[in-house]
């Protein structure tokens, strides 16, 4: 808030851009390439964790936490979510009768 | 396009009929009124375009009002239809679409904006701060939750109401087998609520972890700041979910996508996992602001602090990070086999295990209290029992094992209305007559609160404790009638007497505030209660910049040691400062309006139009992003007279206990 703001969002408008490209990248390949399911899975996995990745430092302020103590929990709360969503999804929905 | 414009309006059903002529009516009625008194530049200056955060809270109180009695006649009609068995009062089709409209009406557009309605009113106030962190953005959340629920509630009058339950389940929900336009109104308003739900949830972190005033350390907070602060990190780690999982929805059953269709490879088990993912966590968004709201009340009344503060804190967390862990005891019948059922049982159970803490620290609190009656304490004892049945008959169902027998049975709806009604209507309703006077300087008349209180609580025992018997016995939920030959007649009959005496409770709590706003003493001190914590420590009602001078906390429970201690309490003119506030701005409800436009275009698929009207949303942001308005000050001749008005008034309560 104190300091100026007015400069040119450059990190943001560039994180926005390369966002939309990866996700452009992402549907092209599943919707135009004739790659086989694994390959396409494989492809469009890498592309969406370099885009966390990417959203994380364009807008998240991974760098510029002032504050040690604080970034590290944020960075753990944030590493519980994602597993608990994802590998808690995936193990609930591959099981069971789902398995067979 | 396609636009079949006789296909917009509902038509040929006598009920939907005559709401439609009432919303008409109603419409007219208020654009006349206004119109007449010359009251539209006042609203639009002093509510539509206000970032203050009491304002804000009370516009959210009002909707949610609103949406109660909302929710709560479609309550009613539901316990009407299966009061005998075989009445014809609501087909199939209706019943299903009142359901679906009680059940996300009361979560989404009644328990959630209360309890955020009264977060804003409160939580700035109790931690000594002169606003939110992001008042505009706060503003913003309001008008998109008004945006949404608005759009929500056409449903049924203009084009077609959703039927596939507040859970809206896949592949029911799918284009497949619910092929009107119903099923798009879930999808599109609920999620422009849910925008502002998340963006609420990142500003009371803020608020609370940047805007504390001097001295209050995180273990000097108040209770309700705490399960506040808690609560907005859930909303921040849960809404995300809904917000992927609608959109997925959305393309789905606008687009053509096989997210959750078993046709090209879909899976609709994914949205049970997705929804509950988000929805279990949302009961606990809604329960933990109302055990914080119970925590200032209980000690309040008791005239003591809190017991047990450290072990109230603790549990508040590990309740959040269980909360997260516990989704599938939703759908255990789904069948994901013995190991994950038994993990989430666990899991389950552990959960009463915090909340059992912060029952014995609310009794412990009260033991040796000299404790008043008030209405607002009353409701707090209240809670306590009636949550633990809820609570029993929670750990009942966590049992992935016996959950075979009691799924989708009427004992579930019994469950959790007993975690829901005690545990959030409950405590809004104490924290309106324990905040009302710091948000309108008069009280609500505690004879009729008693009333109100007498009523509602007798009711809602004799509603749903019969439900529990009725699922034991085989009764399943979601049904819209039952035979003569079942034996369920009784009990049916009895939960309907029982709805009746909650709506007459419900009648005298409107009647409370009629009469409250017409009749109670308007000379009253500033801290009736005798409370607490810091929002009693200014004016009622609060003035705009909160306090002239932001007090200095020294320990828990501020006021009543400021209280004690002689220290603090006044104000000399040389302390007097100028103070910087926000400016008003009337783009929320703009964006508000923009969001409503394109989510009906949305919802009917007129496509074009939609992605015509989104420039207006689009140039909303960018209008934002320009904006550098940096607010105002407020002269210090102008703190000194309001100061002066409050201060000097030696106002006593009276009979404010009976
Ligand atoms: C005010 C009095 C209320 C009455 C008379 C009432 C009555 C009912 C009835 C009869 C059902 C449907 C049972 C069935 O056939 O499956 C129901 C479902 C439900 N109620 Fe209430 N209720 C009340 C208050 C509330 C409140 C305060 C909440 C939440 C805060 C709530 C949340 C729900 C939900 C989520 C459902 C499930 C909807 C569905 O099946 O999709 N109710 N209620
Ligand atoms: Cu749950």
């Amino acid at each position: 808030m104190e300091k100026s703001t007015e400069r040119f969002p450059l990190a943001h408008v560039f994180g926005f851009v390369l966002s939309l490209v990866l996700t452009f990248v992402a549907a092209w390949v599943a919707l135009e390439m004739n790659l086989s399911f694994t390959i396409v899975m494989w492809i469009i996995g890498t592309l969406a964790i370099i885009q966390a990745g990417l959203q994380l430092f364009m807008f998240m302020h991974m760098t510029e936490g002032e504050d040690g103590k604080v970034n590290i929990i944020n960075i753990a709360f944030m590493v519980f979510c994602a597993v608990v969503i994802v590998v808690g999804s995936i193990w609930v929905l591959t099981s069971g009768h789902a398995a067979h | 396009m396609g636009i079949k414009w006789d296909e917009i309006l509902i038509t040929g059903d006598p009920i939907i009929l005559g709401s439609q002529i009432a919303i008409l009516l109603t419409t007219l009625g208020i654009i006349g009124g206004l119109t007449y008194l010359k009251k539209w530049t006042w609203l639009w200056r002093e509510w539509i375009t206000t970032v203050d955060h009491k304002r804000i809270g009370i516009m959210y109180i009002v909707a949610a009002v609103l949406m109660f009695f909302r929710g709560g006649m479609d309550g009613l009609m539901m316990k009407a239809q299966t009061s005998r068995p075989e009445m014809s009062f609501l087909d199939a089709q209706h019943y299903n679409e009142v359901f679906t409209a009680h059940g996300v009406i009361m979560i989404l557009f009644m328990a959630m904006p209360f309890l955020i309605g009264l977060m804003n009113v409160v939580i700035p106030l109790q931690i000594g701060a002169r606003d939110v962190a992001f008042p505009q953005l706060n503003a913003l959340s309001f008008w998109l939750f008004f945006s949404g629920a608005m759009l929500f509630n056409i449903a049924f009058v203009v084009g077609g109401a959703p039927d596939a339950g507040w859970t809206s389940y896949f592949p029911l929900a799918g284009k497949e087998f619910s092929p009107g336009i119903g099923n798009n109104y879930y999808a599109i308003s609920l999620q422009i609520a849910g925008l502002g739900t998340l963006m609420t949830g990142i500003n009371f972190i803020v608020t609370i972890l940047k805007m504390r005033t001097k001295g209050m350390t995180l273990m000097r907070m108040p209770m309700f700041t705490w399960t506040t602060l808690i609560t907005s990190v859930i909303i921040v780690a849960a809404f995300p979910i809904f917000t992927v999982a609608l959109a997925l929805m959305t393309f789905d059953r606008l687009y053509g996508t096989h997210f959750f269709t078993v046709a090209a490879g879909g899976s609709d088990m994914l949205w049970a996992n997705l929804f509950w993912l988000w929805g279990h966590p949302e009961v606990y968004i809604v329960i933990l602001p109302a055990f914080g709201m119970f925590s200032e009340i209980i000690s309040t009344f008791s005239r003591k602090q809190l017991y047990g503060y450290k072990s109230m804190v603790v549990s508040i967390v590990a309740i959040a990070v269980l909360s997260m862990l516990v989704w599938v005891h939703h759908f255990y019948t789904m069948g994901s086999g013995a190991l994950v059922n038994s993990f989430f049982s666990i899991t389950t159970m552990m959960i009463a295990v915090p909340t059992g803490v912060k029952m014995f620290n609310w009794l412990f609190t009260m033991r040796k209290g000299r404790i008043k009656m008030t209405t607002a304490m009353l409701w707090s004892l209240a809670f306590v029992p009636n949550f633990v049945i809820g609570g029993v008959t929670g750990v009942m169902l966590a049992m992935g094992a016996a959950d075979y027998q009691y799924h989708n049975t009427l004992f579930l709806v019994a469950h959790f209305h007993y975690v829901l009604i005690p545990g959030v209507v409950f405590a809004v309703f104490a924290g309106l007559y324990y905040w009302w006077p710091k948000m309108f300087g008069f009280m609500l008349n505690e004879k009729l609160g008693k009333w109100h209180f007498w009523l509602f609580v007798i009711g809602f025992n004799v509603t749903f404790m019969p439900m529990f018997f009725l699922g034991l016995n085989g009764a399943v939920r979601r049904a819209y009638t039952f035979s003569a030959e079942s034996g369920f007649a009784p009990l049916f009959l009895l939960s309907a007497i029982g709805s009746v005496i909650l709506a007459a409770g419900f009648a005298v709590f409107c009647y409370n505030i009629y009469w409250s706003i017409r009749y109670a003493d308007r000379n009253i001190s500033s801290d009736p209660w005798d409370a607490r914590t810091l929002e009693w420590a200014t004016a009622s009602p609060v003035q705009h910049y909160n306090f002239a001078k932001l007090p200095e906390v020294k320990s828990l429970d501020a006021f009543w040691y400021m209280k004690k201690d002689n220290e603090g309490l006044t104000l000399k003119d040389e302390e007097i400062e100028e103070i910087h506030m926000p400016s008003n701005s009337g783009l929320p409800f703009l964006m508000c309006v923009a969001f409503g436009i394109v989510g009906f275009f949305l919802i009917f698929e007129w496509h074009l139009l939609a992605a015509i009207s989104a420039v207006l949303i689009i140039a909303g942001l960018i209008y934002r992003s320009f904006d550098y308005n940096d607010g105002y000050h407020i002269h210090k001749d102008e703190i000194k007279k309001t100061e002066g008005a409050w201060r000097k008034m030696e106002g006593k309560v009276n009979n404010h206990v009976s």
